[in-house]
Formats: structure tokens, C-alpha cells, sequence
């Protein structure tokens, strides 16, 4: 005798695949895999409409577009990326410097310092400084911070001068590279704090309450049984960092001075970046110019793009060395 | 019997200087988030009233004080509307393949891979996608829906991402007692699945609108400028409430960065409110997850 039992679509449970492919099945499908689909054709095109808008500008440029300081694409067509990309590098490694070590101590406060019942509403506190827009970072630096870094500075480069980052002469303050890195350093600490918290509150609890029964103290516990643990999380954390900071634009616009040296004196108006250096140019920009702005935004996008795939790589190596100590 | 061993001094105060490290560490990232929202409340409060909100930029000269945003409110809240409607479909559906139909197979490796590494993608480059793509190659004028299109390529690996997560948590008993009663996977991921993430998923994409909400790059190099009220934002420039404030705090005049202040307090607001409703949306509804 056979077992027939009904479905609520009215099919035998025999025929199950079969009714599963039908009513709509298959295009359910190809929406859902073509969605996908189309997310690789939009990096993928965003890659190839950069440069292929890049290109009449860059055949265009009288100089070298690698090794040229000098940015005026509107008028003599000489411009180079060095500059720039030298003041990207640098004020994002600045923002990363500041920023890493907070973020850690942000992360284990929240995840192991504080008061369970007060852990939530203090993370979402921290979660918070992500969510006010960058242009408001922007305004806060050049109208609070920029000020009020002018004594420090100066204090630093008198007694500091010494060293490269804090020499320099004249001008000591202002709109400076420190300043920059100090609000890109504020912009990036959510996202290193976010990942290395969730990282940390991943660390086995069993290493952790091991540790703490063998007398250990908090320090030592988090030492042995957490940092171990989450250190591929917390450089991969840094890594992501380090790509946003690359391309935060409109705070670094409204705060870097635009010059176009490669000077480390950090305390002295001289800083840009690729991304300040897009946004403030853009309004006058002709033809010419549009396509060297582009030109510019491609390397910062494949910058980025290696950052971004080096974080990744990073923690897919170390994860497996983590779980292999585990 | 022996005394229960000390901890030593050196151990204990190396512990107790980390303790102090830690929550100094806490109090120095909270130092800039209140100072920030104190100024903004501060300088902002002042012109945050009725004729900033209803008025726009038109007629106002350079020196004049009065003028508001509406023109940039309208700007942002059809902006983002229109990248939510674009980037969402798209995100659900990618999230819904990397979690349902992927199977760990190379395809869903590679787009897996590839919205991590989008969700990299500064939000100049998006921008200046668009710009190369929709007004240079395509010939398009700048209007509010090239910006919403540069918003919805930041918004799409967010929605992916959290909509994924948020598949991911429902259990597979669910699932597989839908497929055991005969139901096509079709209708177990569109009955079963998605009902029981929802709240998730809405958080997620609400998340995803406030961050969107207050980028100015990318409509900087697509929307353009302009001072008057846009209400179509597929023909002419328009105005978004951060360009609003990018344009006037670059202003000389204090009443131009008296505005950029209220702007910049009207966008927190929005912003925030986004953030509260999302959360509030999940708190709400967290028994359905059974957390």
C-alpha cells in the first residue's frame, strides 16, 4: 500500500521537488542570484567607468601623473597625484596611530570592564559618534578643534622640535595635518571599537574562567585568554579603519589648507589629501580637470581596494591560526 | 594549613593601572561625541526655528541672515527614499542568494567577497562613479536621482550585510518543518524566512538610511548645488541637507555658518531619530526572534 500524504499546495510529499520548482521557483531564483550578479557588475564598472573618464584627462596631462607635486589640471594641464596621495597615506597612518589604541580600550571596557547591565547603552553610545555625519566633524574642527589645538602645538613643536613630525617653523598651528588626523582618528574609532568588541566577546569563556580560577587577574586573564584571541580581529578592525580614514572626504575638506607639498610637519598648514583635494576642486573643475579629479578618485579606490583586501586576507589567515591554537 | 597564596603587589597594580588605562580610553572617545553635540545643540539652537525649515536659500545674499533649508530637507528625504528603493530590492534579494541559494558555492564566494570589499568604497568614489558614469558617459544632467544612485551603491553592502545576518539567525527547524509540510523553497524563504527576520531586516535597512543620510561627497559631485526648492528630483539640480551644510560653513559670514550650525543640528536630529526608530523597532519586536 502506498503512503500518500497530502501537502497544503494539494502535491504528494513524493513529488516534492517537483513542486517545489514550480509556481515561480525558478524565477525567484535568477532574482535572487542576478541581485548578486549585479553587485559585481557595479564594482566592476565602477573600475572601468573611472578609467575610461581618466583616460582623455590623463592624455592630456603635461606632466608626470605619478611624480608630479603641482595640481593645476584647469589651467597649465601639469598634475600629479604625488601630493596627495602622500598627504592620504600619512593622515589616515596619523588617524590609525590615535585611533587603534582607544578603540581597544573601548572594546575591553565594554566587553569586560564595565557593568553588564550598563555594557548595551554605553556601547550604543559609542556607536553613536558613527552616526553624525561626517560634514559635522567637518564644521566641529575647523570651528572647535582647530583652535583649541593652536597651544599644544605650539608646546610641542618648542619643546618636541626635534623630532620630524613636530618640527617646522613660522606658522605653528591652525589648519593643520594634526588636526585632520585627530577628527579622521574620532570618525574611525566606532568602526576599530565595533569589530574588536564583538571580536573580544567571542574569546572562549572557558580559557577566560581558567585563567581567573588559576588567580589570575583581570589583566592578566584578558592577556592570556582574550587579546590572544582576538588579535586577527582587532588588525582587521584597524585595516577597515585605515580604508575609511583613506576616504573620508568632506571633514578633511573643510579642515586641510590644500597645499600641494609632501611636508611630515604636521604642526604646519600643509596638508591635503585625495579625497579633500576632489571635493574642494570639483566646483571649478573643467573638462580637463572633471577627468583628472576622476583620475585621482581611481587611485584612491584601488588603494582602498588593497586595504581593503589585504584586512581581509589578514583575518582569513589568522582565523584558521586561531582556531588551530584553540 | 597554608594561607591562601597573595596576589603580589607588582601584579596587582599593573592590574589596576590597565583597569585605569581601559577606562580612560572610554571617557577619551565619549570627550569629542559630547563636544560635538554640545556645540551643535548650542550654535545651532539659535536659527532653529520656523522659517529655517519652511524657507529655502532663494534671494538671500551673501551677507543676509534668515534663509533656511527646506529646500536641502526636501533634497535628502527624496534622495534617500529613492536610494532605499533602489539598494534595498537589490540588497534583500543579494542576502537571500549568499544565504539561501548560494550554497558556499564559487559564485556566492565571489559576490560574498566583493560586498565586503564595496562596503570599503569611499563614498567619493561612488560619487564619482556617477559623475563619470550617468553625466559624463550617459550625457545626464546632475539631479537629486544621480545622487540617490551614488547613495544606494553605499547602502547596498549594509542592506546585504545585515540582511544576511539576520537570515542567517533563523533557525533551520523552521525551514525544514515549512519543506516537510511540501511548501516550495520559494514560499518557505518568502512565508517563513522573511516574516521571521523582518524586524531585523528593517533595522538593518533603517541603519543603512541614517548612514547614507548624512553623506556629503557624493552628492557633492552629483546633485550639484543649488538655492531654490527642487521638488523633482530627476530634472535639475537639488539640495541635500549635508551639501547644505558643506556649502555654508565654506561660507565666510557668520550668519552662513550660523546656518551650517542649525543644519548641521536639523541633520543630527534626522539622523538620530533614524537610529531611535530603528532600535526601538527591534526592541519591539525581539520576542518574534525569540532573541
Amino acid at each position: 500500500m502506498t503512503t500518500n500524504v497530502r501537502t497544503r499546495d494539494g502535491g504528494s510529499a513524493r513529488s516534492r521537488s517537483a513542486s517545489r520548482r514550480s509556481h515561480g521557483e525558478g524565477p525567484f531564483r535568477y532574482a535572487a542570484t542576478g541581485a548578486g550578479v549585479i553587485l559585481l557588475g557595479i564594482m566592476a564598472a565602477i573600475a572601468v567607468f573611472l578609467i575610461s573618464e581618466a583616460i582623455p584627462a590623463l592624455q592630456a596631462n603635461k606632466g608626470h601623473f605619478f611624480s608630479e607635486l603641482v595640481w593645476d589640471p584647469n589651467g597649465s594641464q601639469v598634475f600629479g597625484i604625488a601630493a596627495l596621495a602622500f598627504g592620504t597615506v600619512l593622515s589616515s597612518a596619523l588617524a590609525l596611530v590615535i585611533a587603534t589604541p582607544i578603540a581597544i580600550g573601548v572594546a575591553l571596557f565594554i566587553s569586560h570592564y564595565a557593568p553588564r547591565r550598563l555594557a548595551g547603552p554605553l556601547g550604543y553610545l559609542i556607536d553613536l559618534l558613527a552616526a553624525v555625519p561626517s560634514v559635522v566633524y567637518g564644521l566641529w574642527g575647523v570651528v572647535f578643534l582647530v583652535p583649541l589645538l593652536k597651544t599644544p602645538s605650539q608646546w610641542l613643536n618648542e619643546n618636541l622640535g626635534w623630532f620630524p613630525l613636530f618640527a617646522g617653523e613660522g606658522a605653528i598651528g591652525g589648519k593643520t595635518m594634526l588636526a585632520g588626523a585627530i577628527v579622521l582618528a574620532i570618525m574611525i574609532l566606532p568602526i576599530v571599537a565595533a569589530i574588536s568588541r564583538e571580536v573580544f566577546l567571542q574569546a572562549p569563556k572557558m580559557n577566560e574562567e581558567a585563567a581567573l580560577a588559576l588567580g589570575a587577574t583581570r589583566w592578566e586573564m584578558i592577556r592570556m585568554a582574550v587579546l590572544p584571541f582576538g588579535r586577527p580581529g582587532v588588525i582587521s578592525a584597524a585595516m577597515l579603519g585605515l580604508g575609511r580614514a583613506m576616504g573620508e572626504t568632506i571633514a578633511v575638506a573643510l579642515i586641510f589648507p590644500a597645499t600641494f607639498d609632501i611636508s611630515f610637519e604636521i604642526l604646519t598648514p600643509h596638508a591635503n589629501s585625495i579625497a579633500a583635494n576632489i571635493a574642494n576642486g570639483f566646483g571649478e573643475a573643467t573638462p580637463i580637470g572633471r577627468g583628472a579629479l576622476i583620475a585621482s578618485g581611481l587611485v584612491l579606490f584601488v588603494i582602498t581596494l588593497l586595504v581593503n583586501i589585504a584586512a581581509r586576507m589578514i583575518i582569513n589567515r589568522r582565523k584558521e591560526y586561531a582556531r588551530a591554537a584553540a | 594549613m597554608t594561607a591562601i597564596q597573595h596576589i603580589s603587589t607588582s601584579r596587582r597594580i599593573k592590574d589596576r593601572v590597565v583597569q585605569g588605562l581601559v577606562y580612560l580610553a572610554f571617557a577619551l572617545a565619549v570627550v569629542p561625541l559630547v563636544s560635538v553635540l554640545w556645540l551643535v545643540i548650542k550654535n545651532g539652537l539659535g536659527r532653529f526655528d520656523l522659517d529655517f525649515l519652511t524657507h529655502s536659500m532663494r534671494n538671500i545674499g551673501a551677507r543676509d541672515a534668515g534663509g533656511g533649508a527646506y529646500h536641502a530637507i526636501i533634497g535628502t528625504l527624496e534622495q534617500v527614499l529613492l536610494a532605499s528603493l533602489i539598494s534595498v530590492p537589490i540588497g534583500l534579494l543579494t542576502a537571500i542568494y549568499l544565504v539561501e541559494y548560494g550554497n558556499g558555492g564559487r559564485l556566492s564566494r565571489y559576490i560574498s567577497f566583493f560586498v565586503d570589499v564595496m562596503t570599503g568604497v569611499p563614498s567619493v568614489v561612488a560619487g564619482l562613479f556617477i559623475l563619470a558614469f550617468w553625466v559624463l558617459f550617459l550625457g545626464l544632467p546632475f539631479s537629486g536621482f544621480a545622487g540617490a544612485l551614488a547613495l544606494s551603491i553605499l547602502m547596498m553592502p549594509t542592506v546585504v550585510r545585515s540582511a544576511e545576518e539576520m537570515l542567517r539567525l533563523v533557525p533551520n527547524d523552521l525551514r525544514e518543518a515549512s519543506y516537510a509540510l511540501g511548501v516550495a523553497k520559494w514560499r518557505t524563504i518568502m512565508k517563513v524566512v522573511l516574516p521571521t527576520a523582518l524586524t531585523g531586516i528593517i533595522t538593518g535597512v533603517m541603519l543603512a538610511v541614517a548612514r547614507v543620510a548624512g553623506e556629503t561627497a557624493p552628492l557633492l559631485l552629483t546633485v550639484f548645488f543649488t538655492d531654490s526648492i527642487n521638488n523633482d528630483p530627476f530634472s535639475g539640480p537639488q539640495m541635500g541637507l549635508p551639501l547644505f551644510v558643506f556649502d555654508q560653513a565654506g561660507r565666510p559670514n557668520d550668519t552662513a555658518v550660523d546656518r551650517a550650525w542649525t543644519g548641521a543640528l536639523t541633520l543630527i536630529l534626522i539622523v538620530m531619530l533614524l537610529n531611535l526608530v530603528a532600535r526601538l523597532i527591534a526592541r519591539w519586536r525581539a520576542p518574534a526572534r525569540g532573541r
